[in-house]
């Protein structure tokens, strides 16, 4: 035990400061695939609520990392070029507010009908809601469309300069913390308690006289949040934001991440990331058909390997 | 309004809609007799439609092209099941996802490997690439009337192989119970590969018959694998009826909200307003039909009885 919770903080450690040792030496590519990385382990982070605590397996969730980048992006747009002046800002704090209401809202909504399925059934709508939401952005030509929207601006924040890569990855990496730490408040509290029970058995949880469908409901708005967050940072991030990011193959990976870190696990959405952003790394470095090592390797962990990564670390 | 332009556009919109039956019966014969969640399907879609183009191109036939592509596209399903379904079906759905969505990557990259990241046309031969006269003004390409013919052929036969025949009797059986098949004496796993095949040449045909119109290519498969989830969550996981009902709804609805979305929209609000806001809505409109049957009937249309 000891030991490995020594590995998580020699983990969490390297994580702060490998990055900018790195780029103090002169190597800034891997500060901006550190910080890549602790935004996506956020949006696994917040998937993991769902997935791992409520069992409730969401192929979706890249839909909100696109809403909580065009939250970021419309605004900004706006501020930049015009139109809309009740919109136009680069308020960093606006940002997060219109992201954490429309990610809020539109998993709330999404979720009401959603979560009255189960199963396999779960699985297709927030699939095909996340596609409505990708094909939404591919019709507004204002925003670009396919191609996407140039933001030549970053939210501003007090005393924060987010176009300095090393303050950029230093707020992900203690976002990244934070919602760690708070998705774990969270599952440890009586409402997270409630929610394990439901994964376990709904039904002896309904004879308890427990709301099932509103605490999972709550999760789900919860769960939403959190990665619209991670997309204010992830458009902050790539000041590139289309709807490419909603793709559902995204959405996929942050499942892939999830379940391979292992879930319902504190750190299995960070090993997860961990994971998914050094493979692509060093298999796109080999070959651009790097999708087909990936895919043969995502086959093999389904095939041969369950329990995920941190499964293997506590064993 | 233009009666021409809209008749035109519901033989589009059934047009549409019978080559999504084609992928989602597949689909929904999959879930509903192996309880297996294929995302590959529309993976299968797509290299029914590059294979074809291929032997179209070596054959110099687009006929020929497509009757040796239906053996070798079931032989791709067979061995899909072989491999990758089968070690699964005792596992949760979320292995199945997971395993699947590997297979799309891999399938994909290797079509990328195969023809190259430009589509492919394929050409029609002169009897199909003309128009049929109604009257004056309307023309209707042979082609697409065909794929309507062909979709509802394939319809009806899967309805009557399913309801009708010693196979179908077998198939719906072993979705019932597995185990009390196989304890009669019936190889139990070889119908469920068959199952696969059949699933998958249904959507390879669609992939054949799209391909002359569209081209094939790489993301196609992609494109309709949702589309084809919106038609079987509507009409019922695992109903073919239900099926074919959803897939001619959403087919004429995407199609007929495309293009007259905005002059509806124009009744009510200024003319800039409807053409902003036409695109985004239709763009939508086949989600929020899915929201609003699933808020009254969440199974779907028909929900099928299998256990």
């Amino acid at each position: 035990m000891q030991f490995i919770r020594s590995f998580k903080f020699l983990i969490l450690v390297s994580l702060l400061v490998l990055p900018i040792i790195f780029n103090q030496i002169g190597m800034s590519f891997y500060l901006d695939l550190a910080t890549r990385l602790c935004i996506l382990a956020i949006a696994a982070v917040g998937l993991n609520l769902i997935l791992g605590y409520g069992g409730m397996i969401s192929f979706g969730h890249a839909a909100y990392l696109g809403l909580g980048a065009y939250a970021v992006g419309i605004p900004a747009h706006h501020w930049l070029y015009g139109g809309l002046d009740f919109l136009a800002t680069n308020n960093g704090f606006i940002h997060i507010t219109i992201a954490i209401v429309i990610s809020g809202l539109f998993a709330f909504l999404t979720g009401l009908i959603c979560l009255k399925t189960k199963g396999v059934y779960f699985i297709m709508i927030t699939m095909a809601f996340s596609q409505m939401a990708y094909y939404l952005f591919v019709s507004i030509e204002e925003y670009g469309s396919d191609d996407g929207l140039v933001i030549n601006t970053r939210s501003q924040i007090p005393l924060i300069n987010l176009d300095d890569p090393i303050q950029m990855f230093l707020v992900s990496f203690s976002s990244l913390i934070f919602f760690m730490w708070l998705v774990q408040l969270i599952t440890k509290s009586n409402f997270g308690l409630i929610l394990s029970g439901i994964k376990d058995n709904e039904a002896r949880m309904v004879s308890l006289g427990y709301n099932v469908y509103l605490h999972k409901l709550i999760a789900f708005v919860f769960s939403g949040i959190i990665c619209g967050f991670a997309g204010v940072l992830l458009g902050n991030f790539t000041t590139f934001i289309s709807p490419e990011m909603i793709d559902w193959s995204r959405s996929g990976e942050l499942m892939f991440m999830v379940i391979l870190g292992g879930v319902a696990t504190v750190m299995g959405p960070l090993f997860g990331a961990i994971v998914f952003v050094i493979l692509e790394e060093v298999l796109s470095s080999i070959t651009i058909y790097w999708h087909l090592p990936f895919g043969l390797l995502l086959i093999a962990v389904v095939l041969f390997f369950r329990g995920g990564l941190s499964s293997l670390l506590s064993k | 309004m233009d009666y021409t332009l809209l008749l035109i556009q519901v033989l589009n919109g059934l047009q549409l809609g019978v080559l999504l039956f084609l992928v989602a019966s597949g689909l929904t014969l999959i879930f509903g007799i192996l309880d297996f969640v294929n995302l590959a399907h529309g993976s299968i879609y797509m290299l029914g439609a590059f294979i074809c183009a291929s032997l179209t191109y070596a054959l110099d036939s687009y006929l020929f092209a497509v009757i040796l592509s239906l053996p070798v596209i079931a032989i791709i399903g067979y061995a899909f099941e072989i491999f990758l379904a089968r070690p699964l079906y005792a596992r949760d759905h979320l292995d199945h996802v997971l395993g699947t969505f590997g297979a799309i990557l891999v399938i994909d990259t290797i079509a990328h490997l195969i023809w190259g990241p430009a589509g492919i046309a394929i050409p029609l031969p002169n009897y199909l690439d003309g128009q049929i006269t109604i009257s004056e003004n309307i023309e209707i390409p042979t082609f697409r009337l065909l794929i309507i013919v062909v979709g509802l052929t394939a319809a009806f036969g899967l309805l009557w192989l399913v309801n009708f025949t010693k196979l179908g009797m077998l198939i719906r059986a072993g979705a019932s119970n597995r185990t009390m098949v196989a304890a009669l004496g019936i190889d139990i796993r070889t119908l469920f590969a068959i199952v696969f095949a059949i699933g998958a040449t249904l959507a390879g045909i669609a992939g054949m018959l799209i391909a002359p119109i569209t081209e094939a290519s790489l993301g196609m498969g992609n494109n309709i694998i949702i589309t084809a989830f919106v038609v079987i969550i509507v009409g019922g996981i695992g109903s073919v009826k239900g099926a074919f009902v959803a897939a001619l709804l959403i087919g004429l609805i995407d199609t007929l909200g495309r293009s007259f979305l905005d002059d509806l929209f124009k009744l009510f609000m200024s003319t800039g307003a409807a053409e902003n806001s036409a695109p985004a809505i239709s763009s939508m409109s086949i989600y929020l039909m899915m929201a609003l049957i699933l808020s009254f009937k969440p199974k779907g249309l028909f929900p099928p009885r299998l256990g």
